[in-house]
């Protein structure tokens, strides 16, 4: 247990960016979007 | 220990929040909380290393010249904790070797298709992008003969793709409405022929005036994504979005978009399956727009955004910032109060992508524009994104012309606009929840694929950083919050956007 540091969200993107993407998630401008493109924001198809 | 020589400000961002130090690991996209001690610490070595890099690159400089303030034990302490996140990969991540998004003369699949049902409207609103509806040109309908043409084409396009999807846009879609249900009928049994078996995931963005009962009851059942346009307030929405005559139309819309609302309790706020979305452009006249999500929260809706509006006289500008970025502020405190009160909502651009986000390759990608997603005007041309559509230089093909293919020049334009290959998003720490924002408004505001809209900059930035801190407080709130600070050093200030 950390004393002065406290992970709260653990992720793994350059770990898994060997993986390449599989391209299966919707495009960013075509959700609520469609003026201010968002990439990070959305859910992942897998 | 990489640290004498890690590029910090790219790669990790330390910034103060509504009371807490948080640091954001860029490559690797978490998330940690800091007691003041440590947060102080990391904003002086990050302060040192910018300052003095070449003394930093020194072994043992940049440690032996930071965190003086401190205890032996607290420097050790803390120094124990940074390494063993660094060796886990959770901060100070080493960046990722990223090939460019697109190899040369890659054919990109077509995942997305924009299509332009109407190039009219029955509202005339003071900052559309597509001047009331008719994108500088014509006013016009698509016939039911483009728009199968178009569905082929984005079929055709899609190669090994599973899953296309398809938002009717105009102008207003239902101006054109008989044509949109034959598509949904067309493009699905098109879909299901294909030798893969695909699905299209229809969407429709409208200004909701004409979704009546009938229509909604279709678009349950036909499992629609809904993008509503309502700006909040009363007088905020008759203001910008006044009907041909003058006269507003927020008391027409508001009943529908509640009634979608009411339907569509628990719709998925990451934009899947039948959601919806009430969506409310900002202006210079309302840089307070938390308080016209807020008038949606309190009437019951439950999936807001909120976008500014771009180009023109009404788009904020610079200037404008202090108090838009005041809103966003003070909207993730309500975002919180709402939640914690029993009245929660969504805003889309809190959605921080944290947990179950896209992985890095999508993130490189960037919208897709020109490549993955496409607009389809009335006549069918064929144009980057919904944006480009009318400016005739973008234009990309037209779906009657055989083989109808990107022009290979644009698209290659829009391939190299990537993160890495402009120098601004290189080096900045956000670089992986924009993924390089948006191309109409770079191009718009810098005359430049590659340029980089400042305020939209801007905006991305404190968007994620209010998006971590209500991640951060969600994650708390369940734990010990003995890490939380109350004071943050001036030395702290440095990273803040």
């Amino acid at each position: 247990m950390n004393k002065h540091i406290q992970t709260l969200v653990k992720g793994s993107l350059a770990a898994a960016a060997a993986q390449g993407g599989c391209g299966a998630c919707q495009a960013s401008c075509q959700s609520a979007c469609k003026t201010s493109c968002t990439v990070g924001n959305q859910v992942c198809a897998k | 220990m990489i640290w004498e020589k890690y590029p910090f400000k790219k790669n990790i961002h330390l910034f103060r929040h509504g009371g807490l130090n948080l640091v954001y690991d860029v490559n690797s996209g978490s998330l940690h909380s800091l007691d003041d001690k440590a947060g102080e610490w990391l904003a002086e070595i990050i302060s040192f290393s910018e300052k003095h890099p070449q003394k930093a690159a020194r072994p043992g400089v940049l440690l032996a010249a930071t965190g003086r303030k401190l205890t032996e034990t607290e420097r050790s302490e803390i120094k124990r904790e940074f390494e063993r996140l660094e060796q886990e990969g959770a901060l100070f991540s080493a960046e990722a070797e990223l090939p460019p998004p697109y190899a040369e003369n890659e054919q990109p699949l077509l995942k997305a298709l924009c299509l332009h049902l109407a190039h009219d409207c029955n509202l005339a609103c003071r900052y559309c992008f597509a001047g009331t509806g008719a994108f500088g040109g014509k006013r016009e309908l698509m016939s039911l003969a483009t728009g199968k043409k178009a569905l082929d084409f984005a079929l055709a396009r899609s190669g090994g793709r599973a899953t296309l999807e398809v938002d009717f846009f105009g102008g207003e879609p239902l101006l054109n409405r008989t044509v949109m249900r034959s598509l949904v009928a067309y493009g699905r049994a098109a879909a299901a022929a294909t030798a893969a078996g695909k699905r299209i995931n229809f969407s429709l963005t409208t200004n909701a005036l004409g979704l009546d009962d009938e229509l909604a009851d279709w678009l349950d059942q036909e499992k629609i994504g809904l993008v509503l346009s309502i700006d909040g307030r009363p007088d905020v929405h008759d203001r910008m979005r006044p009907r041909p005559d003058g006269r507003g139309s927020y008391a027409a819309v508001l009943p529908a978009v509640l009634r979608t609302a009411r339907r569509r309790a628990g719709a998925s706020p990451y934009a899947v399956g039948a959601y919806y979305y009430a969506r409310g452009t900002y202006t210079r006249y309302n840089p307070d727009f938390d308080r016209d999500v807020l008038h949606l929260a309190d009437l019951g809706v439950e999936r807001i955004s909120a976008e500014p509006a771009v180009g023109g006289d009404l788009a904020p500008r610079l200037e404008d910032w202090p108090e838009i970025s005041a809103s966003y502020d003070r909207l993730g405190e309500a975002y919180l109060a709402y939640a914690a009160a029993g009245r929660p909502f969504n805003f889309f651009h809190f959605n921080s992508g944290l947990d179950a986000g896209p992985c890095l390759a999508k993130r490189l990608k960037g919208c897709g524009a020109g490549l993955e997603y496409a607009a389809v005007a009335p006549n069918g041309d064929i144009y980057p994104c919904h944006q480009f559509v009318g400016r005739t230089e973008w234009r990309l093909g037209n779906v009657s012309e055989e083989a109808a293919a990107p022009a290979a020049a644009i698209a290659r334009e829009f391939a190299a606009a990537h993160i890495n290959a402009k120098k601004t998003c290189r080096e900045c720490w956000c670089r992986f929840i924009c993924g390089g924002g948006c191309h109409a408004a770079n191009l718009e505001t810098t005359g430049d694929l590659r340029g980089v809209y400042d305020l939209g900059c801007l905006m991305q930035r404190k968007r994620f950083e209010v998006a971590a801190y209500i991640r951060a407080r969600e994650a708390l709130a369940a734990t010990d919050e003995s890490l939380t600070g109350a004071k943050f050093s001036s030395a702290q200030k440095t990273q803040e956007s």
